[in-house]
């Protein structure tokens, strides 16, 4: 106990040693956004400050609402012609570079994921207006491309001179007879990527789903939320659920197709994977349509296990019980020998991750399945309940920044809304241990006497980097080479670098070897020169005759 | 099929831009900046403008691209961002302790009219920039020209900011080496201390966007111009612009702000405007053309005359920056090659009248564009086949798609490495051009030569 005490005063140091750093005022916020995961006396968590603005001058991990928006939840689906309203720069940077992996079911379905579409606005579009540019831009991809939709962006200039994209989206839409659609994820929305994601799902849900109530074959039929196909993650899911027999409706949105989305509303369960981005979608879908929600998690073997028998566990069917408990039986073998393989070279390593909405949560259980530790965990764009649980959303406070999103106001569908279960059955379920609408978050499933820090600064990653020395560090392109400059290996967790899939089965092995690889490289041996090691000569060589 | 959806036939445009030649002003901006020593970049918008910058730099050169932004909401965005940029000011200064920030502008701060001149000056009045240290600026948004003029404009601001006359000249050159890689700034200097001149390059990204791995992270890197020379440029004898887009802005500035006279040539990719080049730092510097260059020169030479038969009427689809292709192109034709799809993103006319100068004798027509896209690239390389795409990582769906010998040029490469250590401008960055452009094609020709005439000896 003295020593956990010892550990936590340690860790609370460092933290003041971090915050000495900054002026008062930034000190103080930041100083809610670095904690030491402990709860007190009673058994309560901290409170963590998340969802709140990064200062500016600040360097920091996070991105805008475009990038949440148009980059995350749209960007990997691969048949809408998605038209970046605004100068060339932002639709350049959101060019497929995140890795989202997509099959089209036949080499002549309709694919878009390589191209960029722009209205590359011109300085006399921004003293004009961009409207009637954008109408035009519509039109010529209708015309050459005749794609099934059509969904515009906005960038920050096209929200300040005022185009009205949902007006012109509408027009085009009925001229065109395609759906047409519009966001305004203008970047200034919000304080990160998150509020694109709501942007994002708000828009999805209104133009797209439920315009299809086609049953779809399979008697076990479920959508996977937030799930991104980040280096044919989704590729592998596809494979396990097929192979229990559960049938995937859509995924939002990696592999996806806008054709997915307008059925989904279909399925009789939505299984959450990062339940920032997509929380909102699981709300509203079952609000309106009666379809209930759960928290899984596909990225570590036991994990995905776990998962599986959770949607089981859902339909409540001894026949699918008993195949997932089969698959699980025959994938594990291969998991398991690859893992005894790694183990030995990784374990007692430790970690550190800091990255997107639940990643930085759920790559946890696959070091743990690896021995290895984490020491410091946070969010880039996480809010409170991703830290301390669900349970916390009625405290959360709504400020300036969050009322700037649209919150849509549904209800059940006169006609569409039919309960998967009934709430009798919902609460046997609880009683087994099925959690609905619930997610535990990031805090009580780390070790006590760890760093959690939301929106991580560069000066501090460089701190922790230089007080821990980490043995692997897990965040994104930007941090990469800062941290191996550092000595230090870093795992992109946003791109995998280019590797993956590292969900499910197969994907966890991916991740063994890979982390085995990274912890064990040689060339982290190689920084220092021999000449460096032993800096003073203790003879001289000379050549005698 | 990865651009299955392309047709063959071009049709007129004018509203919808489909796979850019081009990104936007700022990522130039803070490129250029990160070539001064001591310099942390600074954007002034929203957050997400500084992170795809960054991300798109560090995928390109493998190296920390560290910059800070303003983080704009929606409440700067109705009310201005001076608050917001004299905060950043402060907390930079206080946190990451840089001896310049260098700020550009974005599509926001410059649609609301943020005076980035009046508020420097506001924070060097509230004493937000510390004694001995620099805010310096310049206007790019993104509806404006492309990536390369704002590199431009960011040079520009380092003159504005830092050039001084002390009235008296001395022997040292200034060049301004263009939006080139930092292999190519340090090839520069190479060549220029080969003929015994002093100068002063800038920007200089060399040392700092290919910097070694010692396990240490350093924010501010070895290299760079630094604050003294970036003054001293002032008393040079004579500024050379490599690059008109890139370079001319800022050489123009120098020449009217201390008198400095500049001379502006076009990048010195190839045989033809390397020799251009060194003859202009003769004359200009005052000294002979030393052996040592004459060698370089010969050699590549020699691999030209070598090599000539395999390059000989091959035709080659292109897009990049309008200074490189200027000289890819001259260098190309020198080669007897036809470069008969030349595209760039910039918006422009020069560019087009300089191609079509430059291949005005080809026995075969030639399509060129300034403010084009990759997407009609591809259809005209649909219509009119080639031997040979050079461009940068986003020619990779095209060559593909069209199985066509492949050479990475330009900005941004992502998927292979080896530009920011090799230079391709001067004679010996003119035969790493040509290596690569050889084994393209001999690539190609090993694989589909029948077995009989698969060779050890071309």
């Amino acid at each position: 106990m003295s020593d956990e005490k010892n550990t936590a005063a340690k860790l609370e140091k460092i933290k003041g040693e971090i915050l000495a750093k900054y002026p008062t005022k930034v000190a103080r916020k930041r100083a809610k956004q670095i904690l030491v995961n402990r709860r007190d006396t009673n058994g309560k968590m901290p409170e963590v400050g998340a969802n709140v603005r990064t200062v500016p001058g600040i360097i920091t991990q996070r991105g805008c609402s475009y990038a949440g928006c148009k980059g995350v939840v749209l960007g990997p689906t691969r048949d809408i012609v998605n038209i970046t309203h605004g100068p060339v720069g932002c639709a350049y940077y959101s060019w497929l570079t995140r890795r989202n992996q997509t099959r089209p079911e036949s080499d002549t379905d309709e694919n878009f994921m390589n191209y960029c579409f722009t209205t590359d606005m011109q300085d006399e579009h921004i003293v004009f207006g961009g409207e009637k540019k954008l109408k035009q831009a519509i039109q010529e991809a209708f015309d050459l491309f005749h794609p099934k939709a059509i969904s515009v962006f906005s960038t920050c200039p096209v929200g300040l001179i005022g185009d009205d994209v949902h007006a012109v989206a509408r027009e085009m839409k009925e001229k065109l007879g395609i759906n047409v659609f519009a966001f305004s994820c203008e970047g200034y929305k919000g304080v990160s990527q998150s509020a694109g994601h709501h942007i994002a799902n708000n828009g999805i849900f209104t133009h797209v789903v439920g315009l299809n109530d086609t049953i779809g074959k399979g008697k076990f039929r479920i959508n996977l939320l937030g799930e991104y196909n980040i280096g044919g993650d989704s590729f592998e899911i596809e494979r396990i659920l097929d192979a229990c027999g559960i049938s995937l409706v859509s995924t939002y949105s990696g592999n996806s197709s806008i054709d997915h989305f307008a059925n989904s509303h279909t399925a009789d369960l939505n299984a959450i994977m990062c339940h920032r981005s997509i929380n909102y979608m699981a709300e509203m879908m079952e609000t309106k349509f009666g379809i209930p929600w759960i928290k899984v998690n596909f990225i570590g073997a036991e994990s995905t296990a776990k998962s599986l028998r959770k949607i089981a566990q859902y339909f409540e069917d001894e026949e699918l019980k008993a195949k997932v408990e089969e698959v699980i039986a025959a994938e594990m073998p291969a998991v398991m020998a690859s893992l005894e393989k790694a183990k030995p070279r990784c374990e007692g390593k430790r970690a550190m991750l800091f990255v997107g909405g639940s990643r930085a949560h759920h790559y946890q259980d696959l070091f743990g399945e690896l021995g290895m530790e984490t020491l410091a965990a946070g969010y880039e764009f996480g809010h409170r309940d991703d830290y301390e649980g669900r349970k916390v959303l009625p405290s959360i406070k709504i400020d300036a920044d969050s009322r700037n999103i649209e919150e849509l106001h549904i209800t059940p569908d006169a006609k569409r809304y039919a309960p998967r279960k009934d709430e009798e059955s919902l609460k046997k379920l609880e009683s087994e241990g099925l959690a609905f609408r619930e997610y535990e978050g990031l805090m009580p499933d780390m070790k006590e006497n760890t760093l959690v820090i939301d929106d991580i600064s560069q000066f501090e990653t460089e701190k922790l980097i230089e007080i821990f020395k980490p043995d692997i560090f897990c965040a994104g392109i930007k941090e990469k080479y800062a941290i191996q400059k550092s000595g230090i290996p870093m795992k992109q967790l946003h791109s995998y670098d280019s590797g993956g899939p590292y969900a499910g089965f197969k994907g966890a092995i991916n991740f063994y070897g890979e982390i085995e690889r990274m912890v064990n490289a040689k060339v982290w041996s190689f920084i220092t020169p021999p000449w460096a090691a032993e800096p003073e000569l203790s003879a001289n060589y000379a050549w005698v005759a | 099929m990865l651009l299955r959806h392309t047709s063959a036939e071009p049709v007129e445009r004018t509203g919808l831009m489909i796979n850019p030649a081009k990104t936007c002003q700022p990522i130039g901006a803070m490129y250029a900046a990160l070539g001064l020593h001591g310099c942390l970049p600074h954007s002034h918008g929203s957050q997400g403008c500084c992170a795809y910058h960054r991300s798109a730099l560090t995928r390109h050169y493998r190296e920390p691209v560290m910059a800070a932004t303003s983080s704009f909401t929606e409440g700067a965005s109705v009310f201005g961002g001076q608050a917001n940029l004299l905060q950043a000011i402060d907390n930079i200064f206080t946190v990451y302790e840089p001896d310049i920030i260098a700020v550009h502008t974005t599509c926001l701060s410059e649609t609301i009219g943020d005076d980035l001149n009046q508020i420097a000056i506001k924070a060097r009045d509230e004493g937000k920039i510390p004694e001995g240290k620099y805010v310096i600026h310049a206007s790019t948004p993104s509806y404006v020209g492309s990536h390369v003029t704002g590199f431009a404009n960011m040079v520009q601001g380092m003159v504005k900011a830092f050039s001084e006359s002390t009235g008296k000249k001395n022997e040292t050159l200034n060049i301004i080496p263009g939006y080139v890689e930092p292999s190519d700034m340090e090839e520069v200097k190479r060549m220029a201390g080969l003929m015994g001149l002093k100068t002063i390059v800038f920007p200089d990204t060399s040392n700092v966007l290919n910097a070694p791995q010692t396990g240490k992270f350093r924010m501010y890197p070895k290299g760079g111009v630094t604050i003294a020379e970036m003054k001293a440029t002032g008393d040079s004898k004579a500024t050379i612009a490599l690059g008109p887009l890139a370079s001319d802005l800022a050489a123009r500035k120098l020449d009217a702000q201390c008198k400095v006279p500049c001379h502006t040539l076009e990048l010195p990719i190839g045989l033809q405007a390397t020799d251009r080049f060194v003859d202009t730092l003769r004359k200009v510097g005052g000294v002979s053309v030393p052996e040592s260059i004459a060698v370089e020169r010969g050699k590549l030479l020699d691999v030209m005359t070598d090599m000539q038969a395999w390059f000989y009427q091959k035709r080659v689809a292109l897009f990049g920056d309008p200074d490189s292709l200027v000289s890819l192109v001259e260098f190309l034709v020198a080669l007897d090659m036809h470069p008969v799809h030349v595209v760039t993103g910039t918006p422009g006319k020069a560019f087009e009248q300089k191609i079509r100068d430059l291949t005005a004798h080809l026995p075969v027509p030639v399509n060129v564009k300034a403010h084009g896209d990759l997407f009609l690239l591809h259809q005209w390389i649909k219509k009119e086949p080639v031997d040979l795409l050079m461009g940068n990582t986003y020619g990779k769906y095209m060559a593909r798609d069209e199985d066509l010998p492949f050479v990475r040029f330009g900005f941004p490469i992502f998927d292979r490495v080896g530009h920011s250590y090799f230079p391709t401008v001067g004679y010996m960055g003119g035969i790493r051009l040509m290596e690569k452009i050889l084994d393209a094609l001999l690539d190609r020709k090993d694989r589909d030569s029948p077995e009989e005439s698969f060779e050890l000896v071309i």
